[in-house]
């Protein structure tokens, strides 16, 4: 059976001047319709250009990205991306800001009016329906990231790409917010690829976990699935033997096979 | 502002007696207070200014009273040109007009050339902004010409237009655009990344591209360079009309200063300093409005 969303040996070299970096090397994942993958590793190995080749906001070198068996090589909104620091335009109100996404997609499929609904219907999904008419700088950064999600899911994209979306986030905010995360996706069943440093999260959200080793050349070092059932509470998994036993495996993976070179060099 | 409010509450609080303790609206102060805050308030701005003008007149005064001073004293200025200040709207025929002639004439010609620098230089700072090779092909020749004094486009462009009023307009275009062009173009390439991924994402084309992230987002370093625009504008319109001739406030000071009436080419300073000083401010007011909210993050 072909995955619905396939990273096909995907390989990634940066050329500066006559220096080339290998970046990414031979990356070969498949996605099934409706899971939750995280991609987890130490900073700079290149998680986040690797999201970005399927986005289509950079080109893989070599290899590529398959939705549905068909090429993808540019950005669309059928791969919405969840970006790291938000990016909601500061000019616009969080109601406009989705809206801007909602006219774009829908413009020729739905009238005015249901655009309208869909747009309310998509911030009430983050709750934030209560602050549609104010600017992004006058809420709070867990609430930017809200809308952020708001707008990727009202493109009704087949897979949602997140971008290590709660990395700016204080504790607090970041467990409140991958809990609406697990809710919205027990109910849409998205398709989702999530970047993230964060083991805990990557252990609680995911179907799958691809853990990277470092870079250059950074590759899939393993692939660990979490056989845990969902709906999944963040407090009944804290001595549930699965949970601890992904994320021991996790760690291990992380900080005794692949020691960040930071790490690594400090010794 | 917590004055009044401070002294409401002990009021409130001796009924606790009856063991119930009712929320209280917030208290605004009395409209007496409030009213004595506000002109506080203004007299703090209105009175630093009206003294330092008082003075700078006293000492204008005491040095141009003495007998063979070359320059009249305010007092000389203002009794010479009172028929001028009351009655702006005369009109004599040929160019025996009121001030606000003089002046609308004037501002006529800088609307026309400000405004044809603003679409011009906007578009030609987006077109430098986005484009590599045309920031490479046009940056020199902006930075050359960039430094060209208005004036000095003054003959050349009456040998091309062969009449004085274009020739004015063209000179002010010309002393507006760049400022306009160059921050334009620093603010089109300042977009960030960020704002072109959503973009990307979002499959905007070109033109909403321009209108939905590229215009708001160097909308603060585009209104920079207008208001440097509108500034070098009204400096360069003076100059250009003293040597067109015709209606206009340039020609106005230079027709006082052959018929040495020196008390008129003070009053007419006066005028174009506060007229450019309102320029600015509007300039600088629509910039406010239209801008809100895009510089912070």
């Amino acid at each position: 059976m072909t995955s619905y969303l396939k990273l096909d040996h995907i390989d990634k070299t940066f050329i500066r001047g006559s220096a080339e970096t290998e970046v990414l090397k031979d990356i070969t994942l498949g996605i099934d319709k409706g899971e939750f993958v995280s991609m987890i590793g130490h900073s700079g190995c290149g998680k986040t250009t690797l999201l970005n080749i399927v986005a289509g906001l950079a080109r893989a070198t070599n290899g590529g990205v398959l939705l549905e068996e068909r090429e993808v090589n540019e950005p669309g909104p059928d791969r919405a991306v969840v970006f790291q620091n938000h990016s909601l335009l500061p000019w616009l109100t969080v109601y406009d800001n989705v809206r801007l996404a909602v006219d774009k997609v829908f413009s020729r499929l739905k009238p005015r009016k249901e655009r309208h609904a869909w747009t309310m219907h998509n911030l009430e999904l983050v709750q934030m329906a209560h602050a549609k008419d104010k600017r992004p700088m006058e809420i709070s950064g867990g609430m930017k990231q809200r809308v952020g999600i708001a707008r990727a899911l009202a493109m009704e994209p087949k897979v949602l790409l997140l971008d290590e979306p709660f990395g700016a986030l204080d504790a607090l905010t970041r467990a409140h917010l991958q809990d609406s995360v697990m809710a919205i996706h027990q109910k849409l069943e998205n398709t989702v690829l999530m970047i993230t440093h964060d083991v805990d999260e990557a252990v609680l959200l995911s179907d799958r976990i691809v853990m990277m080793t470092n870079g250059p050349a950074a590759t899939i070092g393993e692939v660990l699935e979490v056989k845990l059932p969902r709906p999944r509470k963040r407090l009944e998994l804290v001595d549930n033997p699965t949970y601890i036993h992904a994320r021991g495996a996790v760690l291990e993976f992380l900080y005794a096979r692949h020691k960040a070179p930071a790490l690594q060099a400090a010794e | 502002m917590n004055m009044p409010l401070m002294k409401a509450e002990p009021a409130t609080v001796t009924p606790a007696t009856t063991a119930k303790v009712l929320p209280l609206p917030p208290k605004r102060p009395a409209l007496a207070t409030r009213t004595r805050m506000v002109l506080g308030k203004v007299a703090e701005r209105i009175v630093p200014p009206v003294v330092v003008i008082a003075v700078a007149l006293l000492i204008w005064e005491l040095l141009c009273r003495r007998a063979g001073s070359t320059l009249p004293p305010p007092s000389r200025v203002l009794t010479d040109t009172w028929e001028l200040i009351v009655d702006p709207f005369f009109d004599r025929g040929g160019l025996d007009k009121g001030l606000f002639w003089h002046l609308s004439a004037s501002l006529q010609r800088v609307a026309f050339g400000y405004l044809l620098a603003c679409f011009v230089g906007v578009a030609l700072g987006t077109l430098v902004g986005q484009s590599t090779w045309a920031m490479r092909g046009l940056d020199p020749i902006f930075q050359v010409l960039r430094t060209v004094p208005p004036l000095a486009w003054l003959p050349l462009s009456l040998a091309a237009f062969r009449n004085g009023q274009p020739s004015a307009i063209f000179v002010i275009f010309i002393t507006a655009i760049w400022p306009i062009i160059i921050n334009t173009a620093v603010g089109i390439r300042n977009i960030p990344q960020d704002y072109r991924n959503v973009a990307q994402v979002l499959r905007l084309n070109h033109l909403e591209f321009f209108w939905k992230i590229m215009v708001p987002s160097a909308a603060p370093y585009i209104f920079t360079g207008l208001r440097i625009g509108i500034g070098l504008s009204w400096l360069a319109i003076v100059a250009a009309e003293m040597l067109i001739g015709g209606v206009g406030i340039g020609f106005f000071i230079w027709d006082a200063w052959n018929s040495s009436h020196i008390s008129e080419i003070i009053l007419a300073l006066v005028y174009v300093g506060v007229i450019g000083f309102v320029l600015d401010r509007i300039v600088a007011g629509i910039s406010t409005a239209v801008t809100h909210g895009t510089a912070a993050n």
